[in-house]
């Protein structure tokens, strides 16, 4: 991230009436970065985008873009284009003018605007589409179509608001690699919006994960994934087996969590963490394995009752009760198993996991919750 | 078989001793085809008995004559009707009338507009509705006593003079009269009154179109304009108003068809110049020609076939 921020927010706070979609968010987003929101719906990150590019003016703080604070400069003087959710086509105008419409606001000549709309289609895949118009075209053209328009103007930072939402899961998976590959090609800074973590974490440098107007994390995919800093990051992003319990023991980098009689687990400190703290556990259940006899040293060992065998395809989830009654799932991919899953069922097991696989999350005190 | 379990009760029944109704449901779910003929028959004879019938009718009757010396008409189809209805005087009713009614559609599409747009983009729900009720309102009353009304307002001894009198504006008003034909003794007889009145009887057929129009582009079009770096005047221009032009093409035909129809407005306020409705009106009364009645109704219908056909060209439908 060679030139600086392509696009900060600095102190941003949204609010509509009485609903504050935006609560005082900072966001720093380098240049020629692909960067995601991510989030469930109404978390804020579609009102960051449009405050981006200037459909809505900020409450308060600051959008600032290529370095310069944007104030309230109108959408149609700000250097980024985006790509809508619904692709917002001009469905009465073709292909050709459909792309070449940003092109003619500027003024370029004619010649050009031809040249450069027929690259443009070149490079999403869609030549020879020029005299169609967007009724005539599947919902993948459109979305192309949508891509080029934007792309055409050559902006500095390129918004795509879910853009593959209304996509099948075949042609969404096939565009996320293709949207990829294209934005690595052309190095504009993207801003990708989704609600889609498995999307997120597929084609983002960089995500930064809302939830309530609020900036949960911010993160490579490798760090949001692995070690999550909150709860609700944990599990909104990929499954994960919550566990709750009180810290017992801490002895210099790891902590002990008691479950219930004298069950244990062992995971690595996190600041603020004491003795008798109530906490939970997170583990990933691609992480645990099924144990045939205790691990070495530096695992969790727990045992547990299956209940459900699940086959998934690529993958076998397997459901089980601890004695406290929490749920935990396991995931094992379908190669070569010890033992045939499904022989599993009604059997008491042992589950081992690598210590640093697991995080902790403090629950919060009654004073904390007074505040919040 | 307790009433208290219905649901029982139906399955234990054979298909005999189900109620009526249940069969009927049955007999009609399993034939949607009947359903639909029993659904569109009473308005397809309708409309193919009663409207489209007449039509043919007005269509054939101006085919015929009337013998000059009897006055009877001859039911023998024969063009000589259209020859009489091609002079020069007859010329001048239609081109009078068409005139109207595209300076009076053009003029309620651009007071029209604002206001749609208004409703469509930045009223309330309420204020929404408040808007259509006051768009609505003078429908309710006869068109007639409106139109009579409007005589009375126009009329030299009218409010809208009075008016005119206290802004020291009557020059302006007596020059407006002054001019060949638009002019007149006053506003109440005056091809000026006349339009006055013909835009206001008619802007509701012209707000409303454009603005379920208007309505129906999406927000996120006037953005992705926005986005791509068109200013507002260019969204209204290249985005807006393309989109809204079906309404407007919609409310047009409203406008343009009722005044090239229309006679108790030119009787109520116009000079001895003849509008196409008052040809009809004096030909199917006094002169009883309806030979030629029919042939002058068949010239509207001829100039909205063209206009439609003329609006299709400029490409107003390609946004439906």
């Amino acid at each position: 991230m060679s030139g600086g921020n392509a696009v900060e927010l600095s102190g941003v706070t949204k609010i509509f009436g009485e609903v504050t979609a935006l609560d005082n968010i900072s966001l720093e987003i380098g240049d020629g970065e692909f960067f995601s929101l991510l989030g469930p719906s109404g978390c804020g990150k579609t009102t960051s985008l449009r405050l981006i590019a200037g459909f809505e003016m900020p409450t308060a703080g600051e959008v600032l873009i290529g370095g310069r604070a944007m104030g309230h400069i109108p959408p149609y003087q700000r250097p980024v284009n985006t790509v809508f959710q619904n692709y917002a086509l001009f469905p009465h105008m073709t292909v050709h003018e459909n792309v070449a419409f940003g092109l003619e606001m500027q003024h370029i000549s004619r010649q050009d605007i031809r040249q450069q709309v027929g690259e443009a289609l070149e490079m999403v895949r869609l030549p020879g589409m020029e005299k169609r118009r967007p009724k005539q075209l599947s919902g993948g053209q459109q979305q192309r179509v949508a891509l080029a328009r934007a792309l055409v103007n050559r902006p500095k930072v390129l918004l795509l608001d879910e853009p593959l939402g209304a996509l099948d899961l075949k042609l969404r998976k096939a565009m996320q690699l293709e949207l990829k590959m294209l934005q690595d090609k052309v190095g504009i800074t993207f801003i990708y919006v989704t609600h889609d973590q498995e999307e997120a974490l597929t084609m983002s440098d960089r995500i930064a994960v809302m939830d309530h107007g609020l900036v949960l994390q911010v993160g490579t995919p490798h760090e949001i994934y692995e070690r999550p800093a909150t709860r609700f990051v944990a599990d909104f992003i990929g499954e994960t087996n919550l566990i709750p319990g009180e810290i017992v023991a801490i002895n210099r980098e790891v902590a002990e969590v008691e479950l219930a009689r004298g069950i244990r687990l062992k995971a690595p400190m996190v600041p603020g963490a004491t003795v008798g703290r109530s906490v939970t556990l997170a583990v990933r259940p691609e992480r645990i394995s099924l144990a045939a006899a205790p691990g070495p040293e530096g695992m969790n060992l727990i045992e547990a009752s299956v209940f459900e065998v699940v086959y998934n395809g690529a993958t076998t989830s397997i459901l089980l009760r601890l004695e406290s009654g929490i749920v935990l799932t396991v995931r094992q991919p379908n190669i070569a198993f010890a033992v045939e899953p499904s022989d599993l069922r009604e059997q008491r097991v042992r589950l081992v996991w690598p210590i640093e696989a697991s995080s902790l999350f403090m629950e919060k005190t009654p004073v904390e919750q007074g505040k919040a | 078989m307790s009433p208290t379990r219905p649901a029982r009760d139906r399955d234990s029944q054979g298909p005999e001793e189900r109620p009526v109704l249940l069969r009927i449901a049955s007999f009609l779910y399993l034939r949607p085809s009947l359903v639909l003929a029993l659904l569109l028959g009473p308005p397809l004879v309708w409309m193919i008995v009663v409207y489209l019938g007449s039509l043919v009718f007005l269509l054939i009757q101006s085919f015929f004559s009337l013998d000059p010396f009897t006055g009877q008409v001859i039911r023998v189809l024969t063009l000589a009707t259209y020859k009489d209805l091609w002079t020069p005087a007859n010329l001048d009713i239609f081109f009078r009338t068409a005139t109207m009614a595209a300076v009076v559609t053009v003029t309620t599409a651009v007071l029209a507009f604002p206001l749609a747009y208004f409703m469509a983009r930045y009223a309330s729900t309420r204020l929404k509705t408040v808007l259509y009720l006051a768009v609505l309102l003078p429908l309710w009353s006869s068109y007639l006593v409106r139109v009579y009304a409007w005589r009375l307002i126009l009329a030299k001894e009218g409010i809208l003079n009075w008016f005119i009198q206290q802004l020291d504006l009557t020059r302006v008003l007596d020059l407006l009269l002054r001019a060949p034909v638009i002019g007149g003794p006053s506003l109440s007889v005056s091809f000026l009154g006349m339009f006055i009145v013909f835009v206001y009887v008619w802007l509701p057929y012209m707000i409303l179109p454009v603005q379920a129009a208007l309505e129906r582009v999406p927000r996120s079009l006037l953005e992705a304009s926005g986005d791509l770096g068109a200013r507002p005047g260019q969204t209204l221009r290249h985005v807006t108003l393309p989109l809204a032009f079906p309404g407007v093409i919609a409310g047009s035909i409203f406008t343009f068809s009722l005044t090239l129809g229309d006679f108790v407005v030119p009787y109520s306020l116009g000079n001895s110049s003849f509008f196409i409705g008052q040809a009809v009106l004096s030909l199917t009364g006094t002169a009883f020609n309806i030979p030629l009645a029919a042939a002058f109704t068949v010239v509207p219908m001829g100039i909205m076939a063209f206009y439609l056909v003329g609006a299709r060209t400029l490409g107003a439908f390609d946004a439906l």
